[in-house]
């Protein structure tokens, strides 16, 4: 049904082009008068008092329509509280029945006529809906063309309506954050009703299996997130070991000591590290990494597990090297050449000049670089999902199986179980503090960044 | 007569196949300050730039020809550029002092030659390059107040303290004062006057007023060739060549 009327308003904004180009030719020829904008601009103007109204009614009847047909076919029924047959099942049934005749077998009169009500009143909003997008498209050519005279300046409104469509989509990505915010806050507010932020907070225990129905003889689950928060940061460390050493040198390397010609080689092929999927990185630890990680344990005489912080975050690090040498690179050549020529003029050689001139006026951008890789590795989820192990050990001993915030969501979220419990709602208290975490860490790196950017340029 | 300090012989430079400078040969002076003059693009900042190896920095620039600094050839592999550059000190266009204290800005030469033994020793150094720079009662209260923090007259007199630091024979100024105001830049060609008594120094300048003021040879380069050089007075008086004597009287450049 829906892409039948995206047919028919295709068609629509086709037609009404081509209306408001010949209409405004001949007004203005009539009126012996040259129109104020070139004639594609009334054209313009015509097709968007077309387009947009249809649009509009095109998206609410997507949007509401089968919520309100349920709601008539639903409101036939009553429900005694508390019984298991509720809303959700019956109206899966009645679609069921609805969609397909040969369900109806053996099911209550009640449930057969209200699919058949529910069948009439679906065809009978099919029709309403394609007669409102013609009329509301007719609707709004005809105001459109009301205007179309040589003295209206199009061009002048047809710039500020596209104005106005930069704005709205520009809001869009800022509303969905909003929207993502608050839903997470809301989310997590029903986990703290159940579970005392305190515990969340502080307690060491991460237990999160309650009973399902009432007198199982379950443990009571327990949901003390200060393990997980010590696995990811422990990740982190390990990650940032390998990736801080590394993409700095690289930055350094690339950005002082490379010619032209290895620059324009290497540094490309270190930003398709960061493309990879980290999935892919995911696996490579797990496969690769992590088993070279126990034997070299097993060599040393520590007993390391199979999957493992280490193993995680090693390959976490080599994930975020290009963020670090990329960004420090870009600081480390936007340091001002004469800085060089300055501390080279005295007679300092390359390895002073870049240990105590170049890194010293570099390192606040340097520092925003490895915050921006550091909130990068805490989101990270894939590689520590596959590699890192699910076990919520609160230790700091990197050969360990570790569990990072990220993973405790997966795994909250795996099965199919209802948001009415505090095992799957603690994904959202966990999602928060993730969130909280990493735009306190962003906010930080830019604001560095942009500090140190005002003082060289 | 003093005895030459630099001696230039046949200098050529290419950036990239694009000659900037067409054999240039030169004598200057020990403590005498010459003054480089002419027209935007003409060569004389490339010039002074041969005499410490700044070029180098420049991975397109290639140097041919003879630069003797004290008899001894410059322009060949085997010159240590550290040595070099410590012995000839450089002040730039736009003052550049490092994100450091006033007092680390001075103190980082000496440091990296290792000229001091002791944190007296550096002290004393520092204080007494920012005294011949004539910056020290400005900043004596404030020597860990960042560089940067000083006005752009202070800075390049900063900059100057931090090349004399090292204790050069040569310095090497290039436009000094182009960034500076009218009052900055008479303190720094006080300066110059002042400095020329221990150090030989070589200046370029787009002011020609400036040239006549603080200089004792003065040297013309046009398009990259040294077009006329001698005493300051006769070149603003009476030069031998035309283009000199339009240049000065401003009929081009």
């Amino acid at each position: 049904m829906f892409f039948w009327s995206l047919v028919l308003i295709a068609v629509g904004i086709f037609s009404s082009f081509i209306y408001g180009r010949s209409r405004i030719k001949l007004n203005s020829k009539k009126q012996g008068t040259k129109s104020k904008s070139l004639p594609n601009y009334y054209a313009q103007y015509v097709l968007m008092w077309c387009l947009f109204p249809a649009l509009i009614v095109y998206f609410s009847w997507a949007i509401f329509q089968e919520q309100i047909i349920q709601n008539i076919v639903i409101s036939n029924f009553e429900f005694i509280e508390g019984a298991a047959y509720n809303e959700g099942l019956l109206l899966a049934e009645i679609r069921n029945v609805a969609n397909n005749p040969s369900f109806a077998d053996g099911k209550s009169v009640e449930i057969i006529n209200a699919a058949s009500q529910y069948s009439s009143l679906r065809q009978i909003s099919q029709i309403a809906f394609y007669l409102s997008i013609i009329i509301i498209m007719l609707l709004g050519a005809l105001y459109a063309s009301r205007k179309l005279k040589p003295e209206f300046h199009a061009q002048h409104t047809i710039e500020r309506y596209i104005q106005y469509i930069l704005i709205f989509c520009s809001s869009v990505a800022i509303f969905t954050t909003i929207g993502i915010v608050f839903s997470l806050i809301f989310e997590s507010l029903r986990f703290f009703a159940e579970v005392s932020i305190f515990e969340f907070l502080f307690s060491t225990e991460w237990y999160p299996f309650i009973p399902i129905r009432e007198g199982q003889t379950a443990a009571e689950g327990s949901f003390g997130a200060v393990p997980i928060f010590a696995g990811t940061f422990l990740v982190m460390v390990v990650a940032m070991c390998v990736a801080a050493p590394l993409g700095l040198l690289t930055a350094i390397y690339l950005a002082e000591y490379a010619s032209q010609r290895v620059r324009k080689i290497v540094k490309p092929l270190l930003e398709i590290l960061a493309g990879i999927p980290t999935i892919v990185y995911g696996f490579f630890a797990f496969v690769s990494v992590a088993p070279f990680v126990k034997a070299f344990g097993q060599s040393i005489g520590i007993d390391a597990s199979p999957t493992s912080a280490l193993a995680a975050g090693m390959v976490m690090g080599v994930m975020i090297i290009p963020f670090i040498s990329s960004l420090s690179d870009d600081v480390i050549n936007s340091v001002p050449q004469s800085l060089r020529e300055g501390s080279f003029g005295i007679g300092a050689n390359k390895a002073e000049t870049i240990k105590k001139v170049i890194l010293p006026a570099a390192l606040p951008g340097i520092v925003g670089a490895f915050l921006l890789a550091i909130s990068r590795a805490i989101g990270e989820t894939m590689i520590v999902v596959v590699a890192a192990g699910t076990a919520p050990n609160l230790t700091g001993n990197p050969f360990e199986n570790v569990t990072t915030v990220t993973v405790q969501i997966v795994v909250a979220l795996i099965g199919d179980q209802e948001f009415d419990n505090p095992r799957t709602l603690s994904a959202f208290a966990l999602g928060l503090v993730l969130f909280v975490i990493t735009l306190f860490l962003n906010i930080i790196a830019l604001q560095i960044v942009k500090r140190y950017r005002e003082r060289y340029e | 007569m003093s005895n030459s300090k630099i001696l230039a012989n046949g200098v050529d430079v290419y950036y990239g196949s694009k000659q900037a400078l067409f054999g240039i040969s030169m004598d200057i002076k020990e403590k005498e300050v010459t003054a480089l003059i002419g027209p935007s693009g003409c060569g004389k900042s490339t010039f002074l730039r041969c005499i410490n190896r700044m070029n180098d920095l420049i991975e397109i620039c290639k140097v041919s020809g003879s630069i003797k600094v004290d008899n001894e050839e410059i322009i060949s592999s085997s010159t240590d550029v550290v040595s070099l550059r410590s012995k000839i000190g450089m002040v730039f266009q736009k003052p550049n002092p490092f994100p450091k204290s006033i007092f680390d800005n001075v103190a980082y030469g000496p440091t990296i030659h290792g000229l001091v033994d002791s944190k007296n020793e550096l002290e004393e150094i520092v204080h007494s390059s920012l005294k011949k720079a004539g910056l020290f009662n400005e900043v004596k209260d404030r020597l860990n107040e960042p560089g940067t923090s000083l006005s752009g007259g202070q800075q390049q007199r900063l900059c100057i303290a931090r090349a004399i630091a090292v204790n050069p024979e040569i310095i090497l100024m290039d436009e000094p004062c182009s960034a500076l105001d009218p009052i900055a830049t008479a303190i720094i060609e006080e300066l110059i006057d002042e400095l020329r008594l221990n150090y030989t120094i070589v200046i370029v300048t787009h002011s020609m007023q400036q040239a006549a003021r603080v200089s004792q040879k003065t040297s013309f380069f046009h398009l990259g060739e040294l077009i006329e050089t001698g005493d300051t007075k006769k070149i603003f008086t009476n030069p031998d060549n035309s283009k000199t004597q339009d240049y000065i009287t401003g009929r081009f450049g």
